[in-house]
């Protein structure tokens, strides 16, 4: 549902009105949700809440930060860490290939395409690949990075209410904020897993995970990670091949 | 000097372990902007590894929960994620539906039965 190709007249117009776009669309009552539950994560495993506003900034990604949050708080190793964030990372790869020959124009310059490379997250790179079509070439680079701060903005935000929410409020009310991670994170991927090998990796890693975490193997994550999707991909490929 | 290093150690563990892993797929994509097709083998794997990456962290903070949400009994939070999910599904996989019915499931038993 494209909208018709408007004429924007200059690029702060084009900055401000990808601002609007973000705050008046859904994903910005989804990414409150996720970064209230963030915030309350990151008090909870004892975080600085300037510390997780940087992590916003600088990670934005939903799932790497929880990822990143729940595992230094459980006292994993460093590069435990960050090999499960890396896994968790490699679907922003195909986004940014996808996103970039939307923004690249004739004069466009690589140091022009940083911001939007770094921006490049999950609900910036759905509204782009959407709005962007109506929008005239020479404006979607601002109006790119205008959608993005406007995401960022509510997340940072948002980051900091939930931390001093769960700060203050007694534990159940804290539990339920807590519990919000897990809960919105198991319903949205399941509503993202579309495909078979998708859901079969969500299951897989559902029982794998607990698995190994109790019996204390090292690398836990990592290995749930492979394990439980490669071992969904190979399903995948049998039935692709038995078809 | 000591006092400095503790106080910048977690900025610079969050630039080694959470931005640069993390940020060097966005680089490889900015780099190798030729395209990759979303059906590519390469990245249906890598998916369903993330996926199964994320499925791992949820169970572990349900399972295994820590802080305030340690003092809702295991049975309570495992029940609270099962009617969540099963709301998401009858409820037209509704996310909003799935999280509410969670929370509130959560809320009610922790009412009940917390430490």
């Amino acid at each position: 549902m494209a909208a018709p190709r408007t004429f924007i007249s200059s690029s702060s117009s084009a900055f401000f009105g990808g601002v609007k776009s973000a705050l008046t669309s859904v994903f910005v009552l989804v990414l409150m949700g996720t970064y209230i539950g963030i915030g309350a994560l990151a008090h909870d495993f004892g975080f600085a809440s300037w510390w997780l506003a940087l992590s916003t900034v600088l990670v934005w990604a939903a799932p790497a930060q929880v990822i990143l949050i729940s595992a230094l708080g459980a006292g994993a190793t460093l590069f435990e860490v960050a090999i499960a964030v890396t896994l968790s990372a490699i679907r922003l790869f195909p986004m940014v290939v996808a996103l970039l020959p939307l923004l690249r124009g004739p004069g466009t310059r690589l140091r022009d395409l940083l911001l939007p490379t770094h921006f490049t997250s999950v609900s910036m790179w759905v509204e782009s690949l959407r709005l962007l079509p109506g929008i005239s070439h020479e404006r979607r680079i601002a109006f790119c990075n205008g959608l993005s701060v406007g995401y960022m903005g509510t997340a940072v935000t948002f980051g900091f209410v939930g931390f001093y929410l769960a700060a203050g409020l007694p534990p159940l009310l804290a539990g339920t904020l807590l519990f919000l991670t897990p809960m919105s994170f198991l319903v949205s991927t399941a509503r993202n897993a579309r495909a078979m090998v998708d859901r079969l990796a969500l299951v897989l890693g559902l029982a794998i995970g607990p698995v190994l975490t109790y019996g204390q193997v090292d690398l836990d994550l990592m290995w749930t990670g492979i394990g439980g999707g490669t071992i969904a991909y190979a399903v995948h490929r049998l039935r692709e091949a038995l078809r | 000097m000591n006092a400095v290093v503790a106080e910048l150690w977690p900025y610079l563990v969050l630039i080694l372990v959470g931005f640069l892993p993390n940020e060097m797929w966005r680089a490889v994509g900015l780099v190798l902007a030729r395209g990759l097709n979303e059906d590519s083998e390469i990245v249906v794997w890598s998916r369903a590894v993330a996926t199964a990456i994320l499925a791992g962290v949820i169970a572990k903070l349900i399972l295994f929960s820590t802080g305030a949400l340690a003092t809702i009994p295991l049975p309570v939070r495992v029940a609270a994620a099962v009617c969540g999910f099963l709301a998401y599904l009858v409820m037209r996989r509704s996310v909003f539906a799935g999280v509410a019915v969670g929370e509130a499931v959560l809320l009610l038993g922790g009412f009940l039965f917390a430490h």
